[in-house]
């Protein structure tokens, strides 16, 4: 089946200052997006209202012909804001286990077979995929006593255990050492290719991957700071 | 366990809880100190009575009821901002929404254990501070039911402050205006109790009037908490 995001005439206009209008745009299953704009353009803003979170906006979304948010569209989403909600008094072990247990695998039921679907969570999955990012042996060392960019792989850590299509990620790269860009590049890829939607803000350009661009200044309405682009 | 549509399922609503239950339960037993603070603020004004205004045991038993009432309620009120601050101010609580799960269950969860760390403790330390008040014999029992009862509902009535107030940066003056009118009335039935046990009037009245505040707030209590998250968080 194939997955869409939908996006009908969005404008976001905050203290009078138009960020973006008319944006309509459709990502499609096997998309990797990524949006683009000078500071201040409404990368973040743009992702909030994506996710449901920020209702300050005009226009319709919607994903799979249901509404933004919803239930089938939380039940799909996978979203690393730009704070990543790992709690820095628990370890990464605990903290994954909070958020699969709010969110679950999140695996597409429907004509899959019924125990693929059902796929729990185990610990020695989360610990798998903490080695994926590079902190194997640190499963249970406090979030506190990490450093940034270790507190930030436990949040992607979701990345390689979650079963949601559509992943909305707000600047993953932060903090991020090089090879690891690189793995998670390949890592979208695969999703990708596995028919899943991947919708992302970076300054940087991708090496591995080829992204389908948004650059929000095409639908700047009023005058941003500075003017000039 | 697949939706019609094929879309991917979430978890029911008593996984959700617990985990929510037990992620803040392990959250304050490793940060203890924001365990003792209150308690340790209820058992100095305690101590301080006494020496400020008179060691004399007649005077101190009529001032009981209403000094340790009070001083719960303020010790409660110290310790709300940070039933969601923490959640706030790391995403935690950007996740919980975009869970898709049920905010009312996961703000029961978080108000349940902030009483566990707050109420419950105040409540069993109460007998403890009524022997520094002198309190009368016939007090004892009624206090910790009272205070068992009340300070439930203070922690849900307290939620709804923080939740208003949680994306301020300064919000914790805010949050006490907010809930302190709300919290009259515990006060005033709570210190009740306690005041009618010690003259041998009846006290079951009052006694299930702070059991209708502590349902009554049960239920509307996390609805406004929840709706007031989601706009902190919209802003």
């Amino acid at each position: 089946m194939t997955l869409a995001l939908s996006l009908n005439n969005i404008a976001c206009e905050i203290d009078d200052r138009v960020l973006f209008s008319n944006l309509t745009v459709q990502f499609n299953s096997g998309d990797l997006v990524q949006i683009v704009g000078p500071n201040g353009a409404g990368k973040t803003t743009l992702l909030r209202i994506l996710t449901g979170i920020s209702s300050n906006y005009e226009g319709q979304l919607s994903w799979c012909g249901h509404p933004v948010p919803s239930y089938e569209f939380y039940s799909s989403l996978l979203y690393i804001g730009h704070l990543t909600g790992a709690k820095a008094s628990l370890t990464p072990l605990e903290n994954l286990s909070w958020y699969f247990g709010l969110n679950g695998s999140k695996a597409p039921g429907g004509d899959e077979s019924v125990a693929n679907a059902a796929a729990p969570i185990t610990q020695a999955s989360i610990l798998q995929a903490l080695e994926a990012v590079g902190l194997g042996g640190y499963e249970n060392v406090p979030g506190f006593q990490m450093s940034a960019g270790q507190q930030r792989r436990i949040a992607l850590a979701r990345l390689y255990l979650s079963k949601a299509p559509l992943w909305i990620l707000d600047e993953p790269f932060t903090a991020i050492d090089k090879l690891g860009v690189a793995n998670l590049e390949k890592h979208f890829n695969k999703h990708r290719e596995q028919g899943g939607i991947v919708i992302l803000t970076t300054h940087q350009s991708l090496s591995y991957a080829e992204p389908k661009m948004v650059d929000l200044a095409d639908y700047a309405g009023g005058e941003l700071w500075g003017g000039e682009r | 366990m697949s939706s019609p549509s094929g879309l991917p399922r979430l978890p029911g609503l008593i996984e959700a809880f617990n985990t929510t239950f037990k992620k803040e339960i392990i959250i304050g037993f490793r940060n203890r100190g924001d365990l003792a603070n209150p308690l340790i603020f209820f058992l100095c004004i305690i101590v301080f009575v006494p020496l400020g205004i008179s060691p004399d045991g007649k005077v101190l038993a009529g001032l009981a009821p209403g000094m340790i009432w009070i001083v719960a309620l303020l010790a409660t009120l110290l310790s709300l901002d940070r039933i969601f601050q923490s959640d706030f101010e790391d995403g935690s609580l950007e996740q919980m929404i975009v869970s898709g799960q049920s905010l009312y269950w996961m703000v029961i969860a978080k108000v349940l254990v902030h009483w566990f760390m707050t109420g419950l403790p105040l409540t069993l330390l109460a007998p403890l501070l009524g022997v520094m008040m002198s309190l009368p014999e016939e007090g004892y029992l009624p206090l910790m039911v009272s205070l068992f009862l009340g300070t439930g509902s203070l922690s849900l009535i307290g939620s709804i402050g923080a939740a208003l107030t949680v994306a301020l940066r300064r919000g914790g003056l805010l949050l006490s205006l907010i809930i302190m009118p709300l919290y009259v009335p515990v006060l005033i039935f709570g210190s009740a109790v306690v005041r009618n046990a010690i003259d041998n009037s009846p006290i079951a009245g009052q006694t299930a009037i702070l059991g209708a505040f502590l349902i009554l707030s049960l239920v509307l209590a996390p609805l406004a908490a929840a709706g007031a998250l989601k706009i902190s968080i919209n802003g």
